[in-house]
């Protein structure tokens, strides 16, 4: 096989995490479903994570890139306590979490 | 093929796969449920990666805290009966144009560009370094990680309470 593909280095983890993201940033765009979107987000995250700690391995070598990869699973843990506390007081408000049904606030 | 190499594909196939099926899913509760796939992939790349610490840290949080939210979320919300329409997409084409745009710029600017690259990475224990930079140089944001994690709780019993809301309002 070739040797690109077997010498496991900064650039496989970087694909991983676009492929993620960009994952991640379709299930953004086109999901109707709020719960959907708050998945698409944390995908985002965790691909910002991937790249984080890729970098910190390969490039530095310090501790720093670890450390913000552990702040943004905080702010994701918070971020999902939150989305997921106003969707279900939408639940309750509108009986569907379909974003396109929830235009209360359109002008 | 080289263990590290194998090890890598694999976590990398799992990672990818769970995302697509979370993605293109009809079934939101199989998009909650392969969130598990993907979460354990990423923690399984953490662990690839010599982040020992950030991996467990990702099966904690991730996996043990919002997932099971997400799966809550998604049974208290789901009805039965449009079970198969319960995750319905919009805008598919203008959201695929899109999204091959940015992938291909970031993938070019990835392939590319010249990393400044550590000549021999170490793979050593972590969480030592990391709490001693955490109650360091990191000390402040330390703190005001704790008052976010502290105004998100009181936040999140005031968003869905109904009782409190409305007491709130009056």
């Amino acid at each position: 096989m070739n040797a690109a593909l077997l010498e496991i280095g900064l650039r496989h983890f970087l694909l991983v995490s676009l492929v993620v993201f960009v994952l991640g940033l379709y299930c953004v765009l086109t999901r109707k479903n709020a719960i959907g979107i708050l998945m698409g987000v944390e995908l985002i995250l965790n691909s910002a994570n991937i790249n984080y700690i890729a970098f910190s391995h390969f490039s530095s070598g310090r501790y720093d890139g670890q450390i913000f990869a552990v702040f943004v699973i905080m702010l994701a843990a918070a971020e999902a306590v939150i989305g997921l506390a106003i969707v279900l007081g939408i639940y309750q408000n509108f009986a569907t979490i379909d974003v396109e049904a929830t235009d209360s606030l359109q002008g | 093929m080289p263990l590290g190499a194998l090890i890598f594909y694999l976590l990398a196939a799992l990672t990818i796969g769970s995302a697509m099926v979370v993605v293109f899913s009809r079934n939101i509760v199989y998009s909650a449920f392969s969130l598990l796939g993907t979460f354990m992939g990423v923690a399984g790349l953490y662990a690839l990666l010599a982040a020992d610490f950030v991996a467990v840290i990702q099966i904690l949080v991730y996996v043990g805290g919002i997932l099971v939210l997400i799966i809550f979320a998604v049974m208290l919300t789901h009805r039965i009966e449009d079970v198969a329409v319960s995750n319905r997409s919009v805008g598919r084409l203008p959201a695929a144009i899109v999204i091959g745009a940015v992938g291909a710029l970031m993938g070019t600017g990835i392939m590319t560009a010249r990393w400044a690259l550590n000549p021999n990475p170490q793979a050593e224990p972590t969480t030592y370094g990391i709490g001693d930079a955490f109650l360091g140089q990191y000390i402040l944001p330390f703190e005001l990680a704790s008052v976010v994690l502290l105004v998100v709780l009181i936040g999140a019993i005031v968003v869905s309470r109904k009782e409190i809301r409305g007491e709130a309002g009056s």
